[in-house]
């Protein structure tokens, strides 16, 4: 057993673990975090994508040890304290981009990361950001979709340039 | 009193962002594996490595000692308790119907059986006691092919079936009196054009893997799964052990999806029923994705023989088709029946008046198949489109031409086709007109003249695919026809609570299909309540005691019939409540907007649902022999199946110098009929094309020759990413079913039935000059660059 301590969509957590846990069975046996998900065995699907300090990991293919120290968000701490949505979130809802919902704590993840790399990104450079996470219902074209309109919303949020106030209007509600 | 057509708040039609979305988005989703229940145990099952093998001794004593274990059991130690799977769709008098223990007894017949079980404190203790157990196989020979199989002197799968055919099952038109005879139009036939196409073995891949949690609380039980059919599994759960049905609640939470792979009542939830039901203690289990590729149910493989006949000028005269299909080494609960799905499509949208299926299902020593999404009638579209496109090119005639003149006009519904359906409505040609301007048919047409003109090594081809599929499942007098043991109706309740919101209790049981948002949109229409003001419970045999759950299409074609009808019993309900409260006569009043009022007064006063559902609360002073309840249930049995159709169009560019295939252009225009959601159908379409060009160009389960499965991860099966698949551009033409309520068709499957041929055809189309007439699916690089190769050998034009 090895002491650990992580903070968790802001709690801090301290305990002692298996030198063998994953990260992703830290969070959910341990700490209750089951927002995470599981899809493979293999590190091949990215439903279980958290950002570990920041930077989206798929927290199958990383030891709990190695995220000592480390500030986690999940899918269940994207949000803000008031429980008003990532604009990635809502694109997601608004674009329809989530039919089963399985990949979708993983594919949020990962977007969000992608974003915060490249805040104006092509369809090709979405296509090819998410590759690492599978989706079988949805074809991703409303992943694509969401991530361009989350894209735009982020972009915009920032009310400063006129073109931003322009783009605003064509953020679906 | 009159219900009018009309629809107060305008739900249906309208792109509802879904209700489910809330839980999703944010991680407090239900799936089963997130459930822990105090003193819950883990199982983890040993799984066998050999396709076929006897069992000769199972040592589980170093396991039993195991830090963590609780308890160690083979197939014969809970013999008793763990009862047999069944197999409810036996689709002839003489299918063989071997026994199939959930925990293998003496013999294993593919590789991922389950031979023991390890229930432990925790997940990773029974993993590692898994390791502990010592098994004796003596090796029997396997049989993968199917054709070998059915060799005299093959080694058989179930010795005391004496056989490796679980049956053969035959229509004939001119038997059955639908339509003539296939030898007869082959022997008068000017064409004749003959294909054996493939359709490899698929693998479902719901996202979510299967999970299991089961709890015993008394005399009764708790079963947590992640199914489609919890109200199927309660029944067979119950039939299958011996357990009273009325003692077993069975709940499917939220769903990962399921494509028709979790369509299943499997070994694993009978094998934790018993781990639960032998140690008094709730269970947990959860498969890793390994598992449910080696051993959740597979689908397709067959092989398919087509003949098609036809006169020089287009004129299809019938159309045969004779199938092999893999079973696998057991008979999943629907499986014999998958292929007799598609028995009645070979004939698609065209009038073939002789038509002849026969297929034969074939036990190897595989995984089992059972639905996958279309279930027989993709694989019969497929062929269908496929040798249309070949007899096309027999013929030096434009394939959509070809189609054109011998599609069912419009105005000839209802159509009674020679396998004896009778399609209640479509538009063709609306449809495929749409298709080809949005595709800009003749603009690529001219392309790929030029391309091949210049002899570019990027060669472009062009798919169709006008295909109709029989969904809405499905009629149970035809089901009963069939020999499928259970019916085809679906049920809904709706309850108006005192403050005026609406509890809607469904028998279906969506796992990502929206039924929650959709069912709210129909039910705000027909009660006049707001959106919001709907919930929709489903998944819980406590809640919903009746329905058969949701596949082949049917949630909204069948149960969506059942849930107006419940809504029009509360209506009728409400009719005396508003009646006595506006003081007026019953006879006098209609429901319109939302409201009761006085026929013809308009501005008159109202009453709303909600003041009837407050009033029959109070019930201080309610009419004689008016009940206090707002509550209504009803059941729909369809009378006939649904028939969506469509025209698909695909583009793609082939690289002839590395066999690269890339879909330039996808273009999906569908008719479902009435549509409720139109958000909700366009992600349908997308994630059924996306199925469908996977299996044209991606996915294969494949076998070694020892019978192992060598395609077990998502990497080595090749389910495309983001950066494989194309944007497709869909739209929609619009013929309402005839005699449903809401004139809706159903859309789950019909992106995958239309799709996978589409690209085929496109592929083969870029090659023909080549002399190629077909590609083996999935159209891998390298399949489609040996195709070529052997087509050049051949003598084939070269470019
Ligand atoms: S669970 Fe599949 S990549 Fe982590
Ligand atoms: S929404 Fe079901 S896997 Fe992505």
């Amino acid at each position: 057993m090895t002491r650990i301590s992580m903070t968790v969509d802001g709690v801090r957590y301290d305990d002692d673990v298996e030198p063998r846990t994953l990260l992703v069975q830290h969070l959910r046996d341990r700490l209750g975090k089951v927002g995470t998900v599981v899809g493979c065995d293999t590190s091949n699907c990215g439903s279980c994508t958290v950002l570990l300090s920041g930077t989206s990991v798929k927290s199958c293919s990383v030891l709990a040890v190695q995220a000592d120290g480390a500030d986690v968000t999940t899918i269940e701490g994207l949000a803000g304290a008031d429980g008003e949505l990532h604009p990635v979130q809502t694109a997601f809802h608004e674009q329809h981009g989530l039919q089963c919902g399985f990949c979708t704590p993983g594919m949020i993840m990962a977007s969000v990361d992608l974003l915060t790399e490249n805040p104006d990104p092509t369809d090709e450079e979405i296509r090819e950001g998410l590759e690492g996470n599978l989706c079988r219902c949805t074809g991703y074209q409303n992943i694509v979709r969401a991530v361009h309109a989350a894209a735009e919303s982020m972009r915009t949020s920032v009310p400063s340039t006129p073109e931003g106030a322009e783009a605003a209007e064509g953020v679906t509600t | 009193m009159t219900v009018t057509e009309q629809r107060p708040s305008g739900e249906v039609g309208r792109d509802r962002r879904r209700k489910e979305d809330a839980r999703l988005i944010t991680g407090r989703t239900s799936w089963t594996d997130n459930l822990s229940l105090p003193g819950m145990l883990h199982l983890a099952i040993l799984r066998s490595p050999m396709a076929h093998a006897r069992i000769t001794g199972i040592d589980v004593t170093a396991a039993r000692g195991a830090p963590g274990v609780v308890d160690v059991f083979t197939g014969p130690d809970i013999a008793d308790l763990q009862g047999a799977m069944p197999c409810i769709w036996p689709v002839t008098e003489d299918t063989v119907l071997p026994v199939y223990p959930p925990l293998a007894l003496d013999e294993v017949r593919h590789a991922g059986e389950p031979v023991a079980v390890v229930a432990a404190r925790d997940r990773a203790s029974a993993l590692d006691a898994l390791e502990l157990i010592e098994v004796g196989y003596e090796p029997l020979p396997v049989v993968l092919d199917m054709e070998a199989a059915l060799a005299d002197g093959a080694p058989l799968v179930h010795e005391a079936a004496g056989t490796n055919r679980c049956y053969t099952w035959i229509l004939d038109s001119a038997q059955a009196g639908t339509g003539g005879d296939v030898a007869r139009a082959e022997a008068e036939a000017e064409v004749v054009v003959r294909r054996r196409f493939i359709q490899q073995r698929l693998i479902p891949a719901f996202m979510e893997p299967r999970s299991t949690v089961v709890d015993p609380t008394g005399d009764q039980i708790t079963m947590w799964s992640s199914t489609q059919v919890p109200h199927v599994l309660r029944i067979l759960l119950s039939l299958g052990t011996g357990m009273p049905e009325h003692k077993i609640r069975v709940i499917a939470p939220d769903v990962g999806g399921g494509f028709g792979g979790k369509l299943e009542v499997t070994p694993e939830e009978f094998i934790a029923f018993a781990a639960a039901r032998r140690l008094h203690k709730p269970v947990k289990f959860t498969e890793s994705r390994s598992e449910a590729m080696l051993s959740a149910h597979h689908g397709r493989d067959q092989v398919q023989d087509i003949t098609v006949t036809a006169r020089r000028d287009g004129t299809v005269t019938g159309m045969s088709a004779k199938l092999l299909a893999n079973m696998g080494g057991y008979l999943g609960i629907i499986a014999p029946g998958i292929p007799i799905l598609g028995a009645f499509m070979y004939g698609g949208i065209y009038k073939f008046p002789a038509y002849r299926f026969e297929c034969t299902g074939v036990f190897t020593t595989t995984t089992k198949t059972d639905a996958y999404r279309g279930a027989g009638r993709p694989e019969a579209t497929f062929a269908l489109e496929r040798i249309m496109d070949e007899l096309a090119a027999e013929l030096d005639m434009d394939p959509l031409e070809l189609r054109r003149r011998n599609w069912i006009d419009s105005s000839e519904f209802p159509f009674t086709t020679a396998a004896g359906l009778t399609y209640d409505s479509g538009d063709y040609a609306a449809a495929t007109a749409r298709a080809t301007e949005l595709f800009g048919y003749d603009a690529l047409r001219q392309e790929q003249a030029a391309r091949r003109a210049s002899g570019d090594p990027v060669q472009l081809g062009i798919g169709v695919s006008t295909y109709t599929e029989m969904c809405g499942l499905a009629p149970s007098r035809v089901l009963g026809q069939l020999r499928y043991a259970a019916g085809g109706w679906e049920s809904a309740a709706v309850r108006v609570l005192p403050t005026g919101k609406v509890e809607v209790v469904t028998g279906t049981s969506p796992h990502g299909q929206g039924h929650e948002t959709a069912w709210s949109q129909i039910v705000a229409d027909q009660l006049g309540v707001g959106f919001d003001d709907v919930e929709v419970l489903h998944g819980d045999t406590r809640t919903s005691h009746k329905g058969l759950d949701t596949y082949g299409s049917r949630s909204l074609a069948v149960g969506g019939i059942a849930l107006v009808n419940a809504c029009q019993r509360v209506v009728e309900k409400a009719l005396p409540v508003a009646a006595h409260l506006l003081e007026a006569d019953p006879a006098d009043l209609e429901f319109a907007e939302g409201a009761f009022r006085v026929k013809g007064a308009p501005g008159a006063a109202t009453k709303t649902m909600a003041d009837c559902a407050f009033a029959v609360f109070q019930s201080h002073d309610l009419p004689d022999g008016v009940e206090s309840t707002l509550d209504a249930d009803a059941t729909y049995d369809p009378e006939n199946f649904s028939y969506p159709h469509g025209t698909h169009l695909c583009a793609v560019e082939v690289d002839t110098e590395t066999g690269m295939v890339k879909v330039r252009s996808y273009v999906a225009v569908d008719d479902v009929g009435r549509v409720i959601n139109p958000l909700i159908v366009e992600g349908q379409v997308h994630g059924g094309v996306a199925q469908g060009i996977a299996q044209a160009l991606f996915e294969e389960a494949r076998y070694d020759e020892d019978g192992n499965l060598t395609t077990g991860t998502f990497v080595e099966y090749t389910i495309p990413s983001s950066a494989d698949l194309p944007d497709i551009v869909t739209d929609r033409t619009e013929t309402p079913a005839p005699g449903h309520p809401l004139g809706a068709k159903g859309v789950g499957e019909a992106g995958t039935i239309a799709s996978t041929p589409a690209v085929v055809n496109a592929v083969v189309d870029a090659l023909r000059p080549m002399g190629v007439t077909d590609v083996r699916m999935p159209c891998t690089p390298e399949r489609v660059w040996s195709t070529i190769v052997a087509a050049r050998a051949a003598g084939g034009e070269g470019r």
